[in-house]
């Protein structure tokens, strides 16, 4: 279920996009983030614990929102606009 | 030579030989932006260096092109301030080196190390402006790694810039000025905000009334956010301790507790922070000196009153050399380049800079005041309980720091290297403050005595290979 809410901005482009292999859109000007938590509500699994992360600080300092491109790039999901078509992965993390 | 704006005299008197590119500014925020404005209104084009995409910094932080909101709805009294400094990021973007999406991540002996795209490059320098602003300053609680807790930055940013909300049901924690401004333009927005729990007691905010009232517009505003979100229904509580934050795979709720009474409520989102942090790090790899401030709880890299700091041509300008807010940030930007300039032998407007040293002692005094109204919870560390996570990166819990402690260890450095608290990507943004707090409580010594997290190249990850590359 979707963990941020949109209030405004909402009559933007639809861009489609892959998120784990499945089907999935956001707005033009979405970053990856928004785009993920206003569908889903979690970004990754934490290192050690592989414990649900949604993100913290949305300003590119805590890199607890890392996700990766289907080019192998990790990326700040925070920091990063979507664009059309691109593969989004979810890295699961270390569960002990 | 073109005018100077602010009527700063602008006759580049035959500047000496420095070649265009050899000043540079990182940060784009409003400090850099009036930096990069001084520099050129003499004749000099600098190169400006930010990480974000679009220039403004935090406070004026731009949404996306083609996003429609007005100047007023998204920075609403600052409106005005906020499109003076985008227009002249926009104006300027043509004339200096300006770029975009690049982050500094090293400095040496005058090279600092850029990523832009993925690629690494090198950007020498003479003449240095460090203007990295600041981030949240967080006081982790138990259940802050949940997802639908963030910084009050965060949420701040998820509207500003995305036209979202957190969450459905919008709690607000902690304390600063933040606090309320961001509660506030929550609800304007149309969220629900479920509740303030501002960690200050109320006496603390009449006892600094004599101190802000040294800047009655900024005092009223902050009264205005609180007055209105009373009057619109929010609850406020005051001299709150958050105890924990519920939920199994997001959160579900709060607790609280006040006086001796523990308290709950429901939400699926909450935003907290304690004030702000300054962005140190390229200060540091840069060698400058760095001091204890009792003010901001934090060493700094320490500046003359003309923004000089211990390094010869490098300057330190807005937030990210002590906590000030935006209309210093703009100051500081201003005058850190005029001193530049003037140590380059350009002509300057001295009473000009005089006076910017003047206004920014005044709004110095006025952070007192906040810092008397919003105090730093003292007796956090006492309180954290040991099963809290204080390194989210590391999942290092404050038992374990204890630990460490009680071997017989309490330099943070050297804590660090034992129970890699502040040890992962984040480079301890996000808990150094935490573990400073808990290993100086656990080992009997103030906050300064305890030492300072050293700033490391990379300042922030590098996707793989991009060292090799070099
Ligand atoms: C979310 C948020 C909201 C705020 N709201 C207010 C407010 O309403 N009122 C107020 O008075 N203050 C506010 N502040 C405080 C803030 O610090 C402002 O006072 C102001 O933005 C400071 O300006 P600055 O130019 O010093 O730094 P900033 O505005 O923070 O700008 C610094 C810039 O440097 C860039 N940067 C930093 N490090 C690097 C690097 N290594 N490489 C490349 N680029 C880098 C950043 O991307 C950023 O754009 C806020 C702070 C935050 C975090
Ligand atoms: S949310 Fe903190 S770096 Fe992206």
């Amino acid at each position: 279920m979707a963990l941020l809410k949109r209030l405004a901005e909402r009559d933007r482009a639809v861009l489609p996009f892959t998120l784990d292999g499945q089907p999935a859109s956001g707005l033009q000007g979405d970053t990856l983030l928004t785009a993920v938590l206003t569908a889903e509500d979690s970004l990754r699994g934490s290192d050690f614990s592989g414990e649900p992360r949604a993100g913290f600080c949305l300003m590119g300092a805590c890199q607890d929102c890392w996700v990766k491109l289907g080019d192998g790039r990790r990326v700040r999901a925070c920091s990063t606009l979507l664009e059309a078509n691109v593969c989004v992965t979810r890295e699961p993390g270390r569960s002990l | 030579m073109n005018e100077a704006k602010n009527g700063a005299v602008s006759e580049a008197v035959n500047a000496p030989a420095t070649s265009v590119a050899s000043t540079v500014i990182v940060g784009a925020g409003p400090a850099g932006i009036r930096a990069a404005q001084t520099l050129l209104a003499h004749g000099l084009r600098p190169c400006l260096l930010d990480e974000s995409l679009r220039g403004g910094g935090q406070v004026y932080r731009r949404q996306p092109e083609h996003f429609k909101r007005s100047a007023k709805a998204l920075y609403g009294f600052e409106a005005g301030k906020a499109e003076s400094v985008h227009t002249t990021i926009d104006q300027l973007q043509a004339e200096i080196d300006y770029r975009p999406e690049t982050l500094v991540w090293n400095a040496e002996s005058r090279t600092l190390d850029t990523l832009h795209n993925g690629r690494a490059a090198q950007v020498p320098f003479k003449h240095l402006i460090v203007a990295t602003g600041a981030t949240d300053r967080i006081l982790p609680v138990p259940g802050w790694t949940l997802p639908g807790v963030y910084s009050l930055g965060a949420a701040q940013i998820a509207l500003k810039f995305q036209g979202c909300a957190i969450g459905q049901r919008v709690v607000f924690a902690g304390s600063g000025p933040l606090l309320y401004l961001v509660a506030y333009q929550y609800a304007k927005a149309g969220a629900t905000v479920a509740a303030v729990l501002d960690s200050s007691p109320f006496s603390a905010q009449t006892r600094a009334l004599p101190a802000l009232l040294g800047q009655p517009s900024t005092l009223a505003k902050g009264l205005y956010y609180r007055a209105w979100l009373t009057a619109h229904g929010v609850p406020v509580h005051q001299g709150v301790h958050l105890h924990d934050i519920q939920g199994e795979r997001r959160v579900s709720g709060v607790s609280w507790q006040q006086g001796n009474q523990r308290k709950n409520l429901v939400c699926d989102a909450l935003a907290f922070a304690h004030a702000l942090r300054s962005e140190t790090q390229l200060a540091d790899l840069l060698g400058c000196d760095f001091a204890w401030s009792a003010l901001n709880r934090a060493w700094l890299p320490t500046r003359d009153a003309a923004g000089r700091s211990s390094v010869e041509g490098v300057y330190l300008a807005g937030d990210g050399a002590g906590i000030m807010g935006a209309d210093a940030a703009e100051m500081a930007g201003e005058l850190a380049a005029l001193t530049l300039l003037g140590d380059l032998g350009y002509r300057i407007d001295r009473a000009r800079s005089i006076e910017l040293q003047r206004q920014l002692a005044a709004i110095q005094r006025f952070r007192q005041g906040l810092e008397t109204a919003f105090p730093f919870p003292e007796d956090w560390a006492a309180k954290a309980p040991d099963s809290l996570i204080v390194c989210r990166c590391e999942e290092v819990s404050a038992g374990e720091i204890r630990q460490t402690v009680a071997e017989g260890h309490w330099e943070i450095n050297r804590v660090k290297a034992m129970c890699r608290v502040g040890m992962g990507r984040c480079q301890g943004r996000m808990c150094g403050l935490a573990a400073t707090e808990i290993v100086a409580h656990a080992s009997g010594r103030e906050v300064a005595c305890v030492g300072r997290l050293r700033g490391q190249a990379p300042i922030k990850p590098l996707p793989f290979g991009v060292e090799a590359e070099q």
